[in-house]
């Protein structure tokens, strides 16, 4: 059994410190634009911190991978040229990208340098992603969270590529790089901007009773009663109401995170190379207790005990969690 | 004046009659040049499509209409798969990929790209063009600045680019069926539930927001995407293509209507008054277009 790579989340240089000192086998992190698909205020990287970042890693024996990878729009290009450009001379270990464009910019010019398939490029078949370790020399791939394990048994038979697989935090539920309702509803794009309902067009409408509906933009996404905790307006988690329901119900998928702990022996046997941590944009706290669990998880699982993990659902959210598409073809 | 008025596919699934009807009236009496058929959504409703392709092409090529074949959007499974590779080796229509499994079996053979290819830039374009591309269909959030660069880029390549200029915009797309889930069933036990909804199934805001419609595993919004009045500034750019897709309305009258716009024979406030007079079940939108949220709507001289 080959030892899988845990890749951790860096949304700031404390972050990359503290999932390095946590156990992570790699980061991943991006610049301050809209290069990479967290570009969200107060996170991400100058270059002369990812300088940093990387030397503080490599001392630690610990790869840092550049997320390029967000689509650029025609007469940008440069932006992301230039991301590519500077994670090649700051030495970082990968670069991972969605765009095409981007995948053979990086083919080309930079074709020692280590090339990932992101979750946004949506590969969800060995055809997929055959194509871009043909035309790109693609190295690994982010499949989307919709696959069941033995799925991804199956794939894994028939890609020459490496695999990573998402194991705990934001449950997607659109295809990755294909979603762009927070563009109709706030004018900014997933794919083009890189930001997922932004907080700066969210509002909690309080009513008179106490009660608490929450906006994105002009759109209403859930009620929440006085002694409720209000949650965070995302789209694709939003409670509507349609004529086959009597209530208003959650359309797309409930408040829940996705944690595949339970699932880690089987993604080892099925041969996935490496296992992600979502959330970038979530808090040093965060990253630490995360990564240490997961990290100290598959430690035992790979000396052949059962895997402990401290109850993480507190820092899931809405507190609850779910094995999601990875369990049962059922969930689709 | 020059363009080229398409009909996208049905997106929805209407049962196989109300399909074969609506097309022999579209070869009939509709002014489309180019329309693209087949099963986009979901590969368990494409027996219902095929069992009749052979005859809806042939009636619409008899009408005069050419006819590409537009490809799954969503390929996981092993039905799908084997779907895709047997779709990449038709050889007697054209066809538009929707799935990146596509540009596998193609390689390099001539195709047209689909609206959900996510071609955002020229190096794209480009690099799918060496690779047999000869017409690309731009993502629908895509702004003007960026239909303006795109369209120049594929002038330049002598790739054709279309718009869609009306109908639903599609938003998302999942492994999960969202109509499944409303009738609490799952996708495999579907049973076709999406057939009621054959101008999607309306998702509505716990504060009586009209939102978005459900198509299977495809969201799209609530509202029509129209660009009437811009079509003069597309051409401009270079758009060669101009793309309506099936809603439940006249679609005849619909296509009519663009027709004369890109003929030059309606401006952009003659052509949104006649849209408006076919009673269409949703508002119009344009954001997009403007760099806007998507479900805004700005009138013809708005900037």
């Amino acid at each position: 059994m080959s030892r899988p790579e845990l890749v951790c989340p860096a949304g700031t240089p404390a972050a990359l410190r503290t999932a390095v000192d946590a156990g992570a086998d790699a980061v991943y992190c991006g610049f301050q634009n809209a290069t990479n698909a967290r570009n969200f205020p107060g996170l991400n990287f100058t270059p002369d911190e990812m300088a940093q970042g990387v030397a503080y890693a490599h001392d630690r024996g610990a790869k840092v991978l550049l997320a390029v990878n967000s689509f650029p729009t025609a007469g940008r290009f440069d932006l992301w040229r230039d991301a590519v450009d500077a994670g090649a001379r700051l030495g970082v270990d990968a670069v991972i990208v969605a765009d095409i464009g981007v995948a053979e910019y990086v083919a080309e010019r930079h074709p020692d340098l280590r090339l990932h398939l992101s979750v946004q490029a949506a590969a969800s078949s060995p055809e997929a992603i055959r194509y871009y370790v043909r035309e790109f020399g693609v190295k690994r791939v982010v499949p989307p969270r919709i696959l069941t394990v033995a799925e991804i048994r199956q794939i894994k038979s028939e890609i020459p590529c490496e695999i990573e697989t998402f194991v705990f935090g934001n449950h997607g539920l659109m295809v990755e790089g294909r979603c762009c309702l927070t563009n109709y509803v706030t004018g900014l794009s997933t794919n083009m901007d890189g930001v997922c309902s932004p907080a700066a067009q969210v509002h909690y409408d309080k009513g008179p009773d106490g009660s608490v509906t929450t906006r994105l933009g002009d759109f209403t996404f859930d009620c929440f009663g006085p002694d409720e905790q209000a949650g965070y307006p995302t789209i694709c988690k939003g409670r509507y109401t349609t004529p086959a329901r009597d209530e208003s119900y959650y359309a797309f998928e409930e408040p829940v995170s996705l944690n595949l702990a339970e699932l880690l022996p089987q993604l080892i046997e099925a041969g996935v190379e490496a296992f992600k941590i979502e959330g970038r944009q979530r808090s040093r706290a965060y990253v630490r207790q995360v990564v240490s669990n997961f990290r100290a998880a598959i430690d035992q699982v790979l000396a052949g005990q059962e895997p402990h993990l401290d109850d993480l659902v507190a820092l899931t959210e809405g507190q609850k969690q779910t094995v999601g598409a990875f369990g049962s073809k059922k969930w689709r | 004046m020059t363009g080229t008025l398409t009909l996208g596919p049905i997106l929805y699934h209407w049962d196989a009659d109300t399909k074969c009807d609506f097309y022999a009236r579209i070869a009939d009496e509709s002014p489309v040049d180019t329309v693209y058929l087949g099963e986009v959504i979901c590969s368990k409703r494409t027996p219902f499509c095929e069992r009749h392709l052979a005859r809806v092409i042939d009636r619409l090529e008899r009408g005069g209409k050419r006819v590409v074949l537009s490809s799954l959007s969503e390929v996981v499974i092993p039905r799908e798969r084997n779907m895709m590779r047997d779709f990449c080796a038709i050889d007697s229509q054209e066809i538009e990929l929707n799935n990146t499994s596509g540009l596998y079996h193609i390689d390099g053979r001539p195709h047209r790209l689909g609206p959900l290819m996510n071609v955002y830039n020229e190096r794209t374009l480009g690099g799918l063009a060496a690779r047999g591309a000869t017409h690309a269909t731009l993502p629908v959030e895509l702004p003007r600045r960026v239909v303006g660069a795109m369209a120049a880029a594929a002038r330049e390549r002598g790739v054709g680019v279309e718009v869609q200029v009306f109908g639903r915009a599609s938003l998302a797309v999942s492994a999960r069926c969202y109509h499944a889930r409303a009738h609490c069933r799952t996708k495999d036990n579907c049973q076709f539930v999406c057939e009621e909804d054959p101008d999607g199934m309306p998702l509505t805001t716990v504060t009586d927001q009209s939102f978005l419609v459900v198509n299977g595993i495809q969201t799209l919004s609530h509202s029509y995407l129209c660009l009437a009045a811009e079509i003069d500034e597309m051409r401009d750019m270079g758009v060669s293509h101009f793309r309506v897709l099936p809603q439940r309305a006249d679609m005849v009258a619909v296509t009519r209507i663009f027709a004369d716009r890109i003929a030059g024979r309606a401006d952009g406030a003659e052509t949104l008054a006649r849209l408006e007079e076919l009673n269409l079940p949703a508002p119009l939108s344009n954001g997009f277009w403007h760099g806007a949220e998507g479900h805004r709507h700005f009138g013809p001289r708005a900037a």
